[in-house]
């Protein structure tokens, strides 16, 4: 593809300074690009690692600069034109355009769109009030941190991982946490009800208090500030912040908008590549083959986020393209490290090994005795080699996985 | 600052300074260098940024958590002096270090 011996003359855009934005430019120069590299973001600083957002930086065990993906001095200094505060508001496919909010336009030969995806909002009455926040970006991080500590009472509406992330953070705060959960169980769409029960315990052994099955109405206010939140039942749980952590939608509009093909988020291949062979998407804005179970799916994780870094980057740098990867993606709470790998579609059938009790134990999904996915709780070996068992995609011997005497080396012998 | 050298699989050298409180990890992450992934930034959750750390040199980068261990031992090629970088933080004492990276971190 390109020619080792002269600069690569094509001009890469990158719409999207996040996670995937900033790791595939920094990629691209790894795998030896000489084209001129535009990140263009939206956000005021360079790109940065959210994940640490509601875990180690929320409680003050990493630092902003622990954060930055790069010094901010790497950019300039690897001819990557990073563009903050800067928003794109139309591609102009035809022309190789793209046009920002400020009237200017950046021409491009190859796009990268990693516009990631947003926290979805409430609309009941209140929902705009001061105080209620979302967890995305670490702005709104500073927000959370700052409504955080002894005596202050947070309410999480939405019982997810973000939520419990908070909740425990809130708790080694300080705070006061009550979660709000519109269905009866935690993690209802992401995990299985073992891992729902254990983490409710968990958290109520910490002091979180939960609201399940609960039907908000409105978040109450007092002189523009939140001062609760109403349930139908006619109950007020008063507290000082509210935080929303009910999903995430794809910021896919500029694509919609161009034309590119889209479902739930931008369609992509195993390049990363849409339906022009020009653009390519990466991370949570995108809809993408998933090879080990033959069908495509929205992911939000870094995991997801840094394997289309690398599929794009190697596309655009004329490299062979990488191995798939198993999916995953973790979560801490307290001295729980959580480690799911795959994703549990079409799984058939629920394997626990070990003893939630002892909060150590590994939650397998299986399909026809086919491993898809694994929840491990403080169990690193069933992580790992979960992996492998989801990527081989041959039947397990049931009674071996569950029996923790046999090791999880020992249990394909 | 402790200079630190990280060889790829393939033999290429890159010696970078790196500063103290910061793992081995961030050291290569935060200066580009090719060869280890760290998919989870620094949480001993994805054993994506192995080393081998050099044999004059494990004294002083100490021993591994047991959790640390337990990752590194589905990782591929491990070996006596396998660590994962993010588990190793840089101080004066690390002037100087040498770690040799896998083929692969996937």
């Amino acid at each position: 593809m390109s020619d080792q011996s002269a600069p690569d003359s094509r001009h890469v855009v990158i719409i999207g300074a996040g996670h995937a934005g900033g790791t595939v430019a920094a990629l691209l120069r790894q795998y030896a690009f000489t084209g001129p590299i535009t990140l263009i973001g939206d956000e005021p600083i360079s790109p940065y690692q959210r994940p640490p957002l509601s875990k180690a930086w929320l409680k003050g065990e990493a630092d902003a600069e622990a954060l930055m993906l790069k010094p901010d001095s790497f950019y300039g200094e690897h001819g990557i034109d990073l563009r903050l505060n800067a928003t794109a508001v139309a591609i102009d496919r035809a022309a190789k355009q793209v046009r920002l909010k400020d009237g200017q336009s950046v021409a491009y030969d190859l796009l990268v769109l990693a516009t990631g995806a947003r926290a979805r909002r409430l609309t009941i009455p209140g929902a705009d009030l001061a105080g209620v926040l979302e967890l995305r970006s670490a702005a709104d991080a500073e927000k959370l941190k700052a409504a955080l500590g002894p005596g202050r009472r947070l309410a999480v509406i939405g019982g997810g991982y973000i939520g419990l992330e908070a909740a425990a953070s809130g708790r080694a705060l300080g705070a006061e946490v009550v979660v709000l959960e519109r269905e009866r169980r935690l993690l209802a769409r992401v995990a299985c009800e073992v891992l729902s029960s254990f983490f409710q315990a968990y958290h109520e052994g910490r002091g979180v208090v939960f609201e399940l099955g609960a039907d908000i109405v409105a978040i109450e206010g007092e002189s523009g500030a939140v001062s609760g939140v109403s349930l139908a039942d006619g109950r007020l749980i008063a507290c000082d912040a509210v935080l929303v952590g009910v999903g995430a939608l794809p910021n896919d509009e500029l694509a919609r908008a161009a034309g590119l093909g889209c479902t739930n988020g931008v369609a992509v291949d195993l390049e990363a590549r849409t339906s022009d062979p020009s653009i390519f998407a990466i991370g949570d804005v995108t809809f993408r083959p998933m090879p080990h179970y033959d069908r495509a799916h929205r992911l939000e994780s870094v995991a997801n986020a840094l394997e289309q870094s690398k599929q794009a980057a190697a596309a655009i740098s004329g490299r062979p393209a990488p191995a798939p990867e198993v999916t995953w993606n973790w979560s801490d709470q307290y001295d729980l490290k959580l480690q799911i790998a795959g994703v549990p579609f079409d799984a058939d059938e629920i394997l626990v090994r070990g003893d939630p009790a002892a909060a150590k134990f590994a939650v397998f999904h299986l399909q026809q005795g086919v491993v898809r996915a694994v929840e491990a709780v403080n169990a690193p070996p069933e992580f790992m080699m979960g992996k492998q068992l989801i990527a081989s995609r041959r039947p397990v011997a049931r009674d071996r996985l569950a029996d923790t005497a046999i090791s999880m080396k020992e249990v394909t012998a | 600052m402790a200079k630190i050298t990280y060889i790829e699989h393939d033999g290429t050298e890159h010696t970078v300074d790196v500063k103290p409180g910061q793992s081995v990890m961030e050291g290569a992450v935060k200066n580009n260098i090719p060869g280890i992934d760290a998919d989870c930034g620094g949480a001993c959750a994805c054993a994506t940024c192995h080393v081998y750390v050099d044999a004059a040199w494990l004294d002083k980068t100490g021993s591994s958590t047991a959790m640390e261990e337990s990752m590194l031992d589905f990782a591929e090629g491990v070996e006596p002096n396998s660590r994962l970088s993010c588990q190793i933080t840089v101080s004066d004492q690390l002037d100087g270090l040498i770690v040799r990276m896998p083929e692969s971190q996937h």
